[in-house]
């Protein structure tokens, strides 16, 4: 598994470039991530990164973007506002948790 | 020098367009499942409903699609039964509602949304849905039946016109 450097610390990730250990991540890695993609993290951003950490934790697995709004209370639209275009690879990404696997 | 993955910012010209022609419970998740995940992509996506597809953004009937294994030779009991069912049974009075209601069962299980749910996914996260005029004008319908987020009902001839340079897809 490669590793790289994510603000200043050492990270494994897979190869497209996904963190694969959920406990190297920390709020200053999430903001170099964000970055790397050209997002600057609000409170917004928080909100979903968060969920996604707590949900990731408790379910096992990614929510699509369906349970985001659903279960962690941002509406659709706003998720394609704060994350343009792959909301959800790319809020996975910052939240250091995997790609979602599902279909909706 | 950390390496980022590709998340496809670039390519923002792939556009994808549903032909949605049935009305069956069964048969209208196929388009409305593909469009959410191209949406999901960041991929320009359309709808354009027609003939029986146009019950999936009509008030009236989008609630309640039905589905029936009448002429369906595939359907097997859930469960991967080797049986097929039997066609002379969906056509007993009930079975259509019976039917209906334990595929809306599975697809609850799988935590799918039911019809209008998903129209509306699809409609916030930025999908085009258009009315086939034809099928509109043949079944006596306004543009007062139909759920607001449906944009316009537009001709075969705008059809092919918006779908220049997409995937069409029909469903």
């Amino acid at each position: 598994m490669p590793t790289t450097t994510i603000a200043g610390a050492e990270v494994q990730v897979d190869e497209e470039g996904f963190m694969t250990e959920y406990d190297e991540w920390n709020e200053e890695i999430a903001n170099a991530l964000a970055g790397n993609i050209g997002i600057e993290l609000t409170d917004d951003h928080w909100q979903v990164i968060k969920f996604l950490r707590e949900d990731y934790k408790e379910q096992g697995e990614t929510p699509m973007l369906r349970r985001v709004s659903n279960v962690g209370g941002v509406p659709t639209k706003q998720l394609f506002q704060l994350f343009p275009k792959k909301p959800a690879k790319k809020m996975s990404y910052i939240a250091g948790v995997p790609k979602p696997q599902g279909c909706v | 020098m950390a390496f980022v993955p590709d998340f496809g910012d670039d390519d923002g010209d792939r556009k994808i367009c549903f032909i949605a022609s049935k009305g069956t419970l069964d048969m209208v998740y196929p388009s409305l499942i593909m469009a959410n995940a191209a949406l999901g992509e960041g991929i320009e996506t359309h709808i354009f409903f027609t003939f029986w597809g146009m019950d999936i953004v009509t008030k009236k009937h989008m609630e309640d699609l039905q589905f029936t294994w009448l002429g369906n030779t595939a359907m097997h009991p859930p469960g991967g039964s080797k049986i097929h069912m039997p066609q002379g049974l969906a056509g007993l009075p009930g079975m259509t509602a019976m039917a209906t209601k334990m595929m809306k069962k599975q697809i609850a299980e799988l935590d799918v949304p039911e019809v209008p749910e998903m129209v509306q996914m699809i409609a916030d996260a930025g999908g085009h849905l258009w009315a086939c005029k034809m099928s509109v004008d043949m079944m006596g319908l306004t543009k007062d039946d139909m759920i607001p987020e449906v944009e316009d009902i537009i001709s075969a001839t705008d059809f092919i016109e918006l779908s220049a340079g997409a995937q069409v897809i029909f469903t």
